[in-house]
């Protein structure tokens, strides 16, 4: 099972972007496998539609969930539609391997 | 010709509006019932299937003793409807009992209560996109600790009061809560004697004397109003 997190830089010790569509990576990280791959973020200085965008990269990954800070209008019909779990964690300064290691948990 | 095209882009106008979600609170612990002890030579009885959305009525109106209206406000759709919903219900069940068929709960046109979760361990919200299952475990960190986000902020406790009925003197203007029961027309105001009749009903509104008199004298309300 795939999840997605979105990230404010390439490494594991950056922390959690508290937005989704316009985020500046996003890691995808497998729990099977435990592999980690960051995706920079073509869609972060879009003027617009930049959550859509964003979910068309994510789901053409194959994500089963995402874990962001927040989510735009726009986004949860289309989450739905394609039934991706969204989790939203409010927590800024929460860094990626401590997400990692709470789903590996 | 272009009869034909008029009379069939009518007909197409005519489908009926889409039918509400009903809302259901949760999904039942068991999919079904199953009859035992076929009489021998009889043969085999058939299955039928109960909606969840009748399952939901059935639950909520001779399960938890609510009334139609607190029932409808409570899956989100009109008190006809829900009557609707509960008449289908009985019947099926009935249906099962008489002639021993086995009852499948399952479809419906539904959805489940609280689309939002909240985990205490962890502190993360998320939602459940396959909304015919339910969750048990948070996403994020796996604990069971888990609770319906929405639930206290959800308006069925205000929509229940909304709809706790009371019964009205048309004549004075009297008012006390209905009891449950008793029709409101057989309730008698202790203030004047007349009969009362149920609070917020078009009978109600239109039985008043001053209102009557009120409404037939738009300047004399427009005054009095100041």
């Amino acid at each position: 099972m795939k999840a997605a997190i979105t990230s404010t830089g390439n490494a594991p010790d950056s922390e959690l972007d508290q937005r989704f569509g316009r985020c500046a990576y996003f890691v995808i990280y497998d729990t099977e496998s435990k592999s980690t791959e960051f995706v920079p973020n073509p869609n972060k200085d879009a003027e617009g539609g930049a959550g859509p965008a964003s979910v068309q990269l994510v789901a053409s990954k194959g994500v089963s969930k995402i874990i962001s800070g927040e989510f735009g209008m726009k986004i949860k019909p289309l989450l739905d539609s394609l039934k991706i779990q969204m989790v939203v964690l409010k927590e800024p300064g929460k860094k990626i391997r401590e997400i990692i290691d709470m789903l590996n948990h | 010709m272009f009869i034909i095209f008029v009379l069939n882009h009518r007909s197409y106008n005519m489908s009926p509006r889409p039918s509400r979600l009903r809302k259901v609170s949760s999904p039942p612990i068991i999919s079904g019932f199953k009859p035992y002890g076929t009489r021998k030579g009889e043969k085999k009885t058939g299955t039928l299937f109960l909606l969840l959305e009748e399952y939901e009525a059935l639950r909520l109106c001779d399960y938890e003793m609510l009334n139609h209206h607190q029932a409808s406000v409570i899956m989100k759709v009109s008190r006809p409807t829900l009557t609707r919903i509960y008449a289908r219900a009985r019947q099926k069940m009935a249906e099962a009992v008489v002639m021993g068929k086995q009852i499948i709960i399952e479809g419906g046109k539904i959805y489940f209560d609280s689309e939002w979760f909240a985990c205490a361990s962890c502190g993360c919200y998320f939602n459940n996109p396959e909304k015919q299952e339910e969750v048990a475990i948070c996403p994020l960190c796996h604990s069971n600790n888990i609770s319906g986000f929405d639930k206290g902020f959800d308006e069925p406790e205000t929509d229940l009061a909304r709809c706790a009925d009371a019964c009205i003197c048309t004549h004075c203007g009297y008012e006390q809560p209905h009891r449950f029961g008793r029709p409101c027309k057989d309730e008698i105001c202790p203030e004047c004697r007349h009969y009362m009749v149920r609070k917020g009903t078009p009978h109600s509104r239109k039985t008043s004397k001053q209102k009557r008199y009120e409404s037939s004298h738009h300047k004399y309300r427009k005054r009095s109003g100041q």
